[in-house]
């Protein structure tokens, strides 16, 4: 344990906190599109690499980083709008397994496509110039792209929030996901909001997956590991809600990180294990409902 | 206003509602009473378009409604306020009536017809930024009320306005149905309590088993016990 100094660990959370950040930006789109729609999206983890290949592929155009934080998110959002309006709303009424499966066969299509088109070898992504090295934050030296994550996903929840409680698209929003009959009944089109939800949920998995890139190269199954470890997030901070997730998300990058210091060989474990105690302890999650499905 | 003619509706095999034809003219207000499940619940989620499997026709101010989908209706001037009330959890008791606008072409003076509802309803006004749930019955009744009457609709469909609420509170819906009747508003009313519906309706619908038994007006009958007990009793 020699030269585990406070500074070190100070480091180290907020390294968790960026690679926190990426979970709450993954794992806010699921919860936004499952406390919604119902639909738990799998092809979730696809959209998310997709938007990084996305940018690997608008950069090697000639395009910049900068350009591809606003291109990203908007292509991947009509993307999954394309999927929601075609394949996913003839499921509406069928019950939950129906677009489960639908999205968890999508999502093989989908890497597989990139595969094809890319290659099964992953890429590097170069981290933005203006954002390479690094900047004292008081405990140490911090790389500055991780503090960008970290800002980056602070101003994604900000426009979110704003959003969800300040506008009127976001009272439909937060009602339909607790009643979309009586949001019907007051005039609402629900399958378009839907729709837009949906849009929404996947653009902010685009733009995970493109800030994620710099962080760890991009390669055809980096949604699939995000997946497993986004959805351990949403049963932590409870199914359906997106402060849970945020909480949570932070939470479970910073656990993440504090292992791989102290007991590198139990990083992978150890958000399994947060999840079963926090299960055993408050199976809806934080802020989950119980009963949610039934 | 509203021409319903045999209307028929279904819960999976179940037939729910078996040729009903009913009319209510523009200003009336027309109650349908009968027992439990003799499917004057059912006749009012057919009209608004929350039943899955309906035939026959509903004709709202000349429009076929049957094969619209509910938002359209609302945007036709329908409004309902079913009998779970449906009050929103987790919104403000005035986020709750600015949902009743949301879909609505008057939208843009929100802040206006929120205070002018205020006004009618002064029990919600005191309660503008509490969380709706927390609310009483009665007081959410009235916000139920409130959010169907903000977007002034032409004709407002309650049922089962008086279920569990006080009885003060009570005499103070009925007093605003009146009130809505005299500006104008066309109320189909489904009410369990048939003594205190049929003093304030002008005509009503006898329901049972899912087809519409007798129909007289308010006045006949409120004198004929027969009728009242036969259907009525519960």
């Amino acid at each position: 344990m020699a030269g585990l100094s406070f500074d070190l660990i100070a480091l180290q959370l907020f390294a968790g906190l960026a690679l926190g950040a990426i979970y709450v930006l993954f794992a806010i789109g699921l919860s936004l599109i499952f406390g919604m729609l119902t639909v738990v999206n799998f092809a979730h983890g696809a959209f998310y690499m997709v938007g990084a290949y996305v940018g690997l592929y608008l950069i090697s155009l000639g395009g910049n980083f900068w350009l591809c934080l606003v291109a990203v998110p908007l292509l991947i959002g009509l993307f999954g709008m394309a999927v929601e309006r075609v394949l996913i709303r003839p499921l509406y009424g069928r019950g939950i397994d129906y677009p489960l499966l639908l999205t968890f066969g999508l999502s093989y299509v989908m890497v597989e496509c990139v595969r094809i088109a890319f290659g099964k070898t992953g890429y590097p992504f170069d981290t933005p110039e203006v954002l390479q090295g690094a900047v004292d934050i008081g405990v140490g030296y911090f790389p500055l792209y991780r503090l960008f994550v970290i800002g980056a996903t602070a101003v994604v929840l900000l426009v979110l929030w704003l959003f969800l409680e300040k506008t009127s698209f976001g009272l439909i929003v937060r009602a339909g996901a607790r009643d979309p009959q009586i949001v019907r009944v007051l005039g609402v089109d629900v399958s378009r909001v839907w729709l837009i939800v949906f849009g929404i949920g996947t653009a902010i998995a685009g733009f995970a997956g493109l800030l994620a890139a710099p962080l760890q190269g991009v390669i055809p199954e980096m949604g699939g590991t995000i997946l497993a470890e986004a959805f351990v997030v949403t049963v932590v901070g409870g199914m359906g809600s997106i402060g849970g997730a945020v909480l949570a998300g932070l939470l479970v990058g910073v656990v993440v990180s504090m292992t791989s210091l102290f007991a590198p060989e139990m990083a992978k474990v150890s958000i399994f294990a947060l999840m079963a105690i926090v299960l055993i302890v408050r199976p809806q999650g934080f802020f989950g409902r119980a009963g949610l499905l039934s | 206003m509203l021409q319903i003619s045999k209307l028929n509706a279904w819960y999976g095999a179940s037939h729910a509602l078996q040729d009903v034809s009913l009319e209510v003219a523009k200003g009336e207000i027309v109650c349908l009473i009968g027992r439990n499940g003799a499917g004057k619940t059912t006749t009012l989620k057919s009209i608004i378009g929350l039943m899955d499997r309906t035939r026959g026709s509903v004709i709202f101010k000349g429009q076929e409604l049957l094969r619209q989908p509910a938002h359209v209706r609302f945007a036709l001037g329908l409004a309902y306020v079913p009998e779970e009330r449906r009050i929103v959890q987790g919104l403000s008791v005035r986020e709750n009536l600015r949902l009743g606008l949301v879909a609505s072409p008057e939208k843009k003076r929100e802040a206006e017809l929120i205070a002018e509802i205020a006004r009618v309803f002064p029990r919600l006004a005191e309660r503008l930024d509490q969380e709706a749930v927390t609310m009483s019955g009665g007081e959410q009744q009235m916000l139920a009320i409130a959010r169907a009457m903000i977007a002034k609709p032409d004709l407002i469909m309650l049922d089962e306005p008086s279920e569990g609420i006080m009885p003060v509170l009570v005499d103070e819906m009925f007093a605003l149905f009146r009130d809505m009747k005299r500006q104008g508003t066309t109320v189909l009313l489904v009410e369990q309590n048939v003594e205190l519906a049929l003093d304030i309706a002008d005509r009503a619908y006898v329901l049972d088993q899912g087809a519409v038994v007798h129909h007289a007006s308010a006045r006949e009958l409120l004198a004929d016990s027969e009728i009242k007990e036969r259907y009525c009793s519960v």
